[in-house]
């Protein structure tokens, strides 16, 4: 049986993504009700589908220090970086602990791989890349992490963490167990993706992709539409900073079954639930929102419905937020943290965007709309390719007094 | 004061062309030649219809690890998993950039999948049974280091032996300069939070200032080590092969280091 796990406190978080840039224009938009997307003219062939974009990148170079980490991707880190004072945050860790001490965790599945695919596409008559993009260290799996090192002068323990739709969910477990070691003392956790074709056109592959507007557990719901986002969290221990919102708990577990189909009775799916449960050290009936992983292909919803009727009472609110933002892959667990981070803050429940007619599998916790409510311990499910699966669970300081 | 973490290693696996298997390396370092074997690792641990599917990269650290479990003589379900590389794998992402520059409409689901930086991570576990964690990383040239450092302390803070592969397959294509890698090859380690029948080597490991990262010694592993973005790791593997104590440094991040303290322990 897993032992408890210590908390630790979240004191800066933010996200930037369709919604818009920032806390407090998700929190407006959850509450709204607000869809995010627009038809997709990102792709460089046509695609008819879509997509959750972030606003304003092309226009938002990076600053000319930074000039040589070029791409969308890391645009979309440090815009993320420019909101609810990250950056400012992050470095007074740097200072307070040292950079050293200060790990940097951050989960991405796309990486920079949009500029790699643009090099592609303007090579040099001789096969190699263009020299403007002759840049090896936005060309590799780690460039996000290393990017952020970079911009902030980290120098602690880091690494990207790449696991698919739970990579950015991931690296809060990661985080907690350097610091619960004494390996650091701080972390700097969160995920960067952004559209490219390689996802676009993957997915659109697998026939996962929705012609229409996502919707998330609707009985008629068609497949995914692809978001990108990023975001980041401040986690430190409970001592730094005792009234903050707290990292409970987490749960990760392997499906041990498909490459890209989840595991038909969600055994992964419970057991990385079970975990999260257990190390934060509550019974289901205390959890006052779960923020679905609700991709709103026709599997996953199913299956993840189904777990949560099985395991919550009604009094568990229930949504996945895919269909306002789309499922912005390895960024989708902090962004999803964020608006757990969000529910607890602002006392929402968000609904599920574009979810009219609920699957048969939904249990009366699904919630259509936004509800004002108290939310004092809310969830967020990850789930990705691989059968790699992750749980987070959070809570309002005073809820554990 | 930073902590260390305390381990012992159970099981040791290892592919490249000429080291096959940990007793070739042995084999190696006590002044053999380097051992004849196949061009592909077998990955014996995937049925038939995996194998066929899974990407070169999925072979090598598969191979790996499933030496690794075997040697530590535990059961692959009960083991969580750490994978790292520092490229994934090098060849689909050719594929996949070349066909999107191309014909991004004929881009092949199964290759899709398979691009995942966690691919390994999937099939091992699918294999294998396992429903532990499991997860991938990356941290470009100092991915291995990065890795075991992950594998170690999921090792020490949950008490419960992990299995760790570290790997890079070769790269091809124009991606080739910018992510140069020549040699496949992958190393796998079970380690133990807690001294078992199975230890052959206790390692305590601490975070270093700027040291010096260990470059393996022997020529054959030194060229390896510098063709391949995850082969530093041999410096671990030719002090454990040495069967005596060893201080040596990873390369764990570009300002970050793992020190290593090495003891025998049979």
């Amino acid at each position: 049986m897993t032992a408890r796990t210590p908390p630790l406190a979240v004191t800066a978080y933010t996200a930037v993504s369709a919604l818009g840039c920032g806390r407090a224009a998700h929190a407006a938009a959850l509450r709204a009700g607000a869809c995010g997307l627009r038809p997709n003219a990102i792709s460089s062939a046509p695609l008819p589908c879509w997509v959750g974009q972030v606003d304003g990148i092309e226009a938002a170079p990076l600053p000319q220090e930074l000039a040589g980490w070029e791409s969308r991707n890391h645009r979309i880190a440090w815009l993320a970086l420019q909101q609810d004072g990250l950056l400012d945050a992050a470095r007074a860790a740097r200072e307070r602990y040292g950079r050293d001490r200060v790990a940097l965790l951050l989960g991405t599945s796309t990486a920079s791989i949009g500029a790699s695919e643009e090099a592609y596409r303007r090579l040099t008559p001789d096969g190699r890349f263009p020299p403007d993009l002759r840049r090896p260290a936005i060309h590799t799996a780690h460039s996000l992490v290393a990017f952020v090192a970079a911009a902030l002068d980290l120098a602690g323990p880091c690494a990207t963490v790449s696991t698919a739709c739970s990579s950015s969910a991931k690296v809060f477990a990661q985080a907690e167990r350097l610091l619960r070691l004494g390996l650091a003392d701080a972390a700097l956790v969160g995920g960067v993706d952004s559209l490219c074709d390689s996802v676009l056109f993957g997915f659109n592959a697998l026939e996962l992709v929705s012609p229409e507007p996502c919707r998330p557990c609707d009985a008629a719901r068609r497949g995914l539409s692809i978001g990108e986002a990023g975001g980041f969290a401040l986690l430190e221990r409970v001592d730094a900073a005792p009234r903050a919102p707290r990292l409970i708990g987490y749960g990760e577990s392997s499906d041990a079954h498909h490459m890209s189909s989840p595991h038909p009775q969600g055994l992964g799916a419970r057991l990385a639930l079970q975990d999260a449960l257990a190390r934060a050290g509550l019974e289901p009936a205390a959890v006052d929102y779960v923020n679905l992983h609700g991709t709103a292909s026709p599997k996953n919803d199913e299956v993840e419905l189904a777990l949560i009727a099985d395991t919550f009472p009604a009094s568990t609110r229930a949504s996945s937020t895919k269909g306002a933002t789309g499922h912005t892959l390895g960024a989708a667990g902090i962004l999803e943290a964020t608006v757990a981070l969000l529910a607890l803050e602002h006392g929402v429940v968000p609904g599920t965007v574009g979810c009219r007619t609920p699957d048969p599998a939904a249990g009366p916790q699904l919630a259509l709309a936004s509800e004002a409510r108290d939310v004092r311990v809310a969830l967020s499910n990850s789930f990705g390719f691989g059968g790699n699966n992750a749980c987070l669970a959070f809570a309002r300081a005073e809820a554990l007094a | 004061m930073s902590a260390t973490l305390t381990l012992w290693v159970e099981g040791i696996g290892l592919w490249a062309p000429g080291l096959p298997s940990w007793p070739a390396l042995r084999a190696l370092c006590a002044g053999g030649a380097p051992s004849e074997c196949a061009a592909r690792p077998a990955a014996a641990v995937l049925p038939p219809g995996e194998r066929r599917r899974a990407p070169e990269s999925v072979l090598l650290a598969v191979e790996a690890a499933g030496q690794a479990v075997a040697m530590s003589a535990r059961e692959a379900r009960e083991l969580p998993c750490v994978f790292s590389s520092a490229h994934g794998d090098l060849a689909i992402m050719d594929y996949m950039c070349a066909t999107l520059a191309a014909a991004p409409a004929e881009l092949s689901p199964t290759k899709f999948h398979n691009s995942v930086h966690n691919a390994a991570a999937g099939y091992w576990t699918i294999a294998s049974g396992c429903m532990a964690p499991s997860t991938a990383l990356a941290a470009h040239a100092h991915s291995f280091g990065a890795g075991l450092l992950e594998a170690a302390t999921q090792a020490c803070a949950e008490r419960r032996a992990v299995l760790y592969v570290g790997y890079d397959a070769v790269s091809q294509g124009p991606l080739a300069e910018m992510a140069p890698s020549s040699q496949p090859f992958a190393a796998a380690l079970v380690l133990a939070p807690a001294p078992g029948a199975a230890a052959c080597a206790r390692l305590t490991l601490g975070i270093g200032a700027e040291a010096a990262p260990a470059a393996p010694r022997h020529p054959a592993l030194a060229a390896l080590a510098a063709a391949n973005p995850s082969a530093g790791g041999l410096a671990l593997l030719e002090a454990l092969a040495a069967d005596a104590p060893a201080a040596l440094a990873l390369a764990a991040g570009p300002h970050f280091h793992l020190t290593v303290h090495l003891e025998p322990s049979r």
